[in-house]
């Protein structure tokens, strides 16, 4: 159902008014005279980027693990394992069971004592719990950005937000192919779905590293309300 | 708290800062290390003047179509199942979101950093409907627990206080126990406000950048604060000043981009949201009702004027951090949220010149602002024309200018008066002279030489020196 919007007119009238013209009702998004933006990393290979990306990873406190598909079990393990373990908080996501991770989630950490809690829709506010006292959240990036070293997470009905926010430790596998240049080109990404009559999602989270503040004193401060810890793991996929 | 922050006179609000010695070397050395990441993240660009050109084409063509793109934007937020609220005034802005938390019966509301609440003085409104407001930006939230202090810069609000005296704050108003450390201090307020969030019953956000071709509002933080009180709570509002939207996701990103890095130096901050519409159907977090609060607050009164760049701003405070005054006289001095160069153009345009006619002065116009703004507003230039306007049409020059300049205008006007006049300089100023500066200047040069030495009047005149110089010109 539509919005209510109110006192639209009169406000824009206004404004119209003070331009010194009548209310516009076309306008053509301009060709911009500048485009520095195409620059960036223009000729890099996707193996360039993933070095980018493992550089920037310095700059942003983020753990940095590259990995392939057969490996990826193996290392996820150990990264939740280095952060303590359990309980761990994951979306529903079809590509763990891609990217092999079936095992791991549904038999291993079981038998290891490490709970697993699968965002489930249907169980509402639980899943909030659930994520609140979680060790370690689990996501996968839809597209990555090697220049400043963010994942890009689209929220669903079975892609929660808060699973990026609310437990200690965020854990993002980056699946190599999503990696792009720099934000850029995810925008066009997302502007393109949007023409093809896509619905954006409700939430697009762009995520580099950990939560962090330099309030006190300029002193920084890695952790303040989102995750105090972070680990890419980035997947060959192609 | 409302824009104006202070009752003090501009003179005594400098003094002051001026005393506050923790606070001036604080504010210096946070200007260092923001100038210097700034100009890092500027150089690895490459072409940074082609970035500001392009940030300052984009918001001058959002302004010149201002009506054009909010109607878009109002529209898509409206299909997305978003309430939308135009509002005039501060007061109406207000009004529209005291209804919304009644309506939900609202008694805990959570806030991320926004600015231009802080100028329509919304806490205050939330808090006489008996609400409990929390700011949840840690510098913010420290401001908060220390009885509502004022911030004294757009982005490090809390600049002005050290973690001794944020670790008594705590103490005496929540019974921390433990030290000074920034990560403890941290800590604690990572607990505290957890609570808050998934309590709360409303959240309230600013917008760094709406999108109008697909509804959606943008937050920009590092902490992940705005992210939670959006997240969690089932009511959101979010309040933005009217200008600060882009046509597409792909000026967003410029602006972004060149925002993150005028700010703090960094290619983007930890976390970038865009939401859109209150949550899906099926969706667990996210809000079940959003709400779009546009506010003009004076705003288009600067628009079609010769003052309409100051909309292009961003908030990222780059001028701030490049101001020799601000670096001197602190925040606080400004009496008002908007401080620095930025503050002291758009201060008198929103709060009027009676309350800010000072500010404009607060400048040596050396155009550091200018050069460091990445969307191209000519700062020290509409500190300028300011000043010619408070002294043309409202006619009211600081009084220290006008005793100078009258005095001036007196002296010159017969050449008997100026040459007494200028004989006497060099022995009136002897007292304060110290070799050929003027260090602890009287009257007008006060304020001049508590931050750096004037040079002393000759003890030869002009016109003694021409007349008695030997025929040639040597």
């Amino acid at each position: 159902m539509n919005g209510m919007i109110q006192n639209r007119e009169a406000f824009l009238g206004k404004i119209a008014n003070r331009l010194g013209r009548d209310r516009k009702k076309v306008v053509k998004r301009p060709e911009w005279k500048f485009q520095p933006q195409d620059e960036v990393l223009k000729n890099a290979t996707q193996n360039d980027l993933v070095d980018v990306l493992r550089e920037q990873c310095k700059n942003i406190h983020t753990n940095f693990v590259l990995t392939n598909l057969a490996e990826l079990s193996g290392s996820l393990k150990e990264v939740v394992n280095n952060y303590g373990g359990g309980p761990v908080v994951s979306w529903k996501d079809e590509r763990f069971a891609q990217y092999g991770l079936g095992k791991l989630m549904d038999e291993e950490w079981p038998q290891d004592g490490i709970g697993l809690h699968v965002w489930d829709h249907t169980k509402k506010e639980v899943n909030i719990d659930k994520a609140n006292v979680a060790n370690v959240g689990i996501t996968i990036s839809d597209i990555t950005l090697a220049e400043s070293g963010t994942a890009v997470l689209f929220s669903s009905k079975d892609k929660g937000r808060t699973v990026s926010f609310l437990p200690a430790n965020s854990v993002i596998i980056i699946p190599k192919s999503s990696i792009v240049p720099r934000m850029t080109q995810a925008a066009r990404l997302i502007r393109e779905k949007v023409k093809s009559g896509e619905q954006v999602a409700s939430c697009i989270n762009f995520i580099t590293g950990p939560s962090n503040s330099a309030d006190i004193e300029m002193i920084l401060v890695v952790g303040v309300h989102g995750p105090i810890k972070a680990t890419y793991i980035v997947v060959e996929d192609l | 708290m409302a824009m104006k922050i202070s009752t003090d006179k501009f003179n005594d609000r400098v003094d002051k800062g001026l005393q506050d010695s923790f606070m001036r070397g604080a504010v210096s050395s946070a200007q260092e290390r923001f100038q210097t990441r700034r100009l890092a993240a500027a150089k690895e660009l490459g072409n940074w003047e082609d970035w500001r050109s392009h940030g300052e084409e984009i918001r001058q063509h959002v302004l010149e179509n201002l009506d054009f793109y909010l109607e878009e934007l109002s529209e898509n937020v409206s299909k997305r199942g978003g309430h939308v609220y135009f509002a005039q005034t501060a007061e109406e802005a207000t009004e529209y979101i005291q209804n919304v938390v009644k309506q939900k019966n609202a008694k805990k509301i959570v806030k991320s950093k926004s600015m231009v609440t802080e100028e329509i003085n919304l806490n205050a409104g939330l808090e006489n409907l008996g609400c409990e407001v929390i700011e949840t930006d840690l510098g913010e939230y420290i401001l908060q627990v220390d009885d509502q202090e004022p911030p004294s810069h757009i982005v490090v609000p809390a600049l002005h206080k050290n973690k001794e005296q944020i670790r008594d704050v705590f103490k005496e108003k929540q019974g921390y126990d433990k030290t000074e450390q920034p990560e403890e201090l941290a800590l604690h307020a990572r607990e505290k406000l957890r609570q808050e969030y998934l309590t709360a019953d409303v959240g309230i956000t600013g917008c760094n950048f709406a999108i109008a071709e697909t509804g959606s509002i943008t937050l920009v933080t590092n902490e992940g604060n705005a992210d939670l009180v959006a997240a969690l709570p089932k009511t959101q509002i979010t309040v933005m000043g009217m200008e600060r939207l882009v046509p597409t996701f792909e000026e967003m990103e410029v602006l972004v981009s060149l925002l993150t890095r005028s700010a703090v130096g960094q290619k983007l901050t930890s976390y970038i949201t865009t939401l859109t519409g209150p949550k899906e159907e099926g969706d667990v977090d996210g809000p079940e009702e959003f709400h779009l609060v546009i506010v003009d607050n004076g705003r288009s009164d600067i628009l079609g004027g010769e003052f309409q760049s100051i909309l292009q701003c961003i908030r990222c405070a780059a001028c701030v951090n490049a101001c020799p005054v601000y670096r001197h006289v602190g925040g606080h001095s400004y009496g008002s949220i908007y401080s620095g160069p930025v503050g002291a153009i758009l201060s008198p345009l929103l709060g009027g010149y009676d309350d800010y006619k000072e500010l404009p002065y607060a400048s040596t116009l050396c155009g550091a602002c200018t050069e460091a703004c990445p969307v191209k507003i000519p700062l020290h230039e509409l500190l300028h024309k300011h000043r010619q306007v408070i002294v043309e049409k409202e006619g009211r020059a600081p009084v220290s200018e006008k005793l100078v300049m009258k005095a001036f205008g007196l002296g010159a006007s017969t050449p008997a008066l100026y040459k007494i006049g200028s004989k006497m300089a060099s022995p009136a100023m002897s007292p304060f002279t110290k070799g050929a500066k003027i260090s602890k200047g009287p009257g007008p040069l006060k304020a001049w030489t508590e931050a750096r030495e004037f040079p002393a009047p000759n003890k030869e005149r002009f016109r003694d020196w021409f007349h008695n110089r030997p025929k040639g010109g040597e």
